[in-house]
């Protein structure tokens, strides 16, 4: 990453993601053929839901039969930790106008918010429209593509997690993590170790109680409560 | 109702809730500011939303008893966290993830 914030930068940073999107993309167009989906209704849910890995949520309550009302809760508790991720990125464009705005909530995601927040070590605290936008719609536009392909490929091959596609936004969070901890200035290394040591041990004990459509919600909200303790009590070294 | 519109009213359905969690931030934030202590805090989200997304793939779950290790995953994670280490480039390290998980089923047959 470099401090430019153009859309060529932002291509060539946002590129290296395109695989872990499509990866998952073509797994879960794959999984809603299995579900019976139609591949124009898998384009529709990537196009219109653009809920990552909320969707397979929303294709097996279909495949279920489940209630209208309650797929659709299911689907809003499981991304609404993009509440959050909102709010962290939305001061950055206060100063843009309301349409751009929406436009760059409406396309964005875990994946661009991850590189967004990466962007920031290296310009001083900044971000544009066009830099995040590029990046938006290269992960929108690979989702959307990949999940139809997923779901014309479907005739063609059965049990695809042997090829551990699914491992793909995994993988992508490993990368983005780690990244983000080597980058990242304002936060002391040891302190951000500790954080995702706490982390750990939130989601292994959360998963007793929590229902896993807001395990990450919770774990999250409270993570972030207990990293800014840490800070405050943290021994001044930097 | 058939099963078309099922199906469509139920992608309307979920794409008007995860559109209104991304978008309502935004449009909030223009009107409001957030203060220092909300900012501090915010600055936290990234590596614990991103360590509970990558945590939770390591345990399958059963609720009110223990989590069990997936040791797939776990063990998938330990060449990508290498190789995030030794390439820092991401589209490394997304491969690596997906050919390590896909030979450990090969090997254990699962």
């Amino acid at each position: 990453m470099n401090a430019e914030l153009t859309i060529k930068s932002a291509i060539h940073e946002t590129l290296p993601t395109v695989f872990g999107y499509l990866g998952i993309g073509i797994a879960f167009g794959l999984v809603g053929h299995a579900a019976g989906l139609s591949p124009l209704m898998i384009f529709l849910m990537s196009a219109i839901i653009y809920g990552g890995s909320a969707q397979f949520i929303t294709v097996s309550l279909l495949a279920a039969g489940s209630p209208i009302l309650s797929i659709v809760a299911a689907t809003f508790l499981i991304n609404s930790r993009m509440i959050l991720l909102s709010l962290t990125i939305a001061p950055y464009f206060k100063r843009k106008s309301l349409a751009d705005n929406i436009f760059i909530g409406t396309l964005l995601t875990d994946e661009s918010f991850a590189l967004g927040m990466n962007k920031l070590n290296y310009t001083a605290g900044e971000l544009n429209f066009p830099w995040l936008n590029t990046a938006n719609l290269i992960a929108y536009l690979t989702w959307v593509s990949a999940s139809l392909i997923g779901g014309l490929l479907g005739n063609f091959i059965q049990n695809p997690e042997r090829f551990g596609l699914d491992f793909a936004i995994v993988a992508m969070f490993i990368g983005l993590l780690y990244l983000q901890v080597i980058a990242d200035k304002s936060l002391n290394y040891l302190l951000q170790i500790t954080v995702i040591a706490v982390t750990l041990v939130l989601t292994y004990l959360g998963m007793i109680i929590i229902p896993s459509s807001l395990l990450v919600l919770v774990v999250t909200i409270i993570g972030c409560l207990l990293g800014v303790s840490l800070k405050k009590i943290w021994p001044q070294t930097h | 109702m058939s099963t078309f519109n099922y199906t469509i009213l139920t992608i309307l359905g979920c794409g008007l809730v995860t559109w209104l969690s991304r978008v309502l931030p935004f449009v909030l934030l223009k009107k409001f500011s957030l203060s220092e202590t909300v900012l501090e805090y915010l600055n936290f989200v990234p590596i614990v939303i991103m360590s509970a997304l990558w945590f939770s793939s390591l345990f399958t779950q059963h609720l009110g008893h223990l989590p069990t290790i997936n040791w797939p995953n776990l063990i998938a994670s330990g060449p990508t966290l290498l190789s995030a280490i030794l390439s820092k480039n991401l589209l490394v390290i997304v491969i690596v993830g997906v050919v390590s998980l896909g030979l450990i089923r090969l090997i254990i047959g699962a």
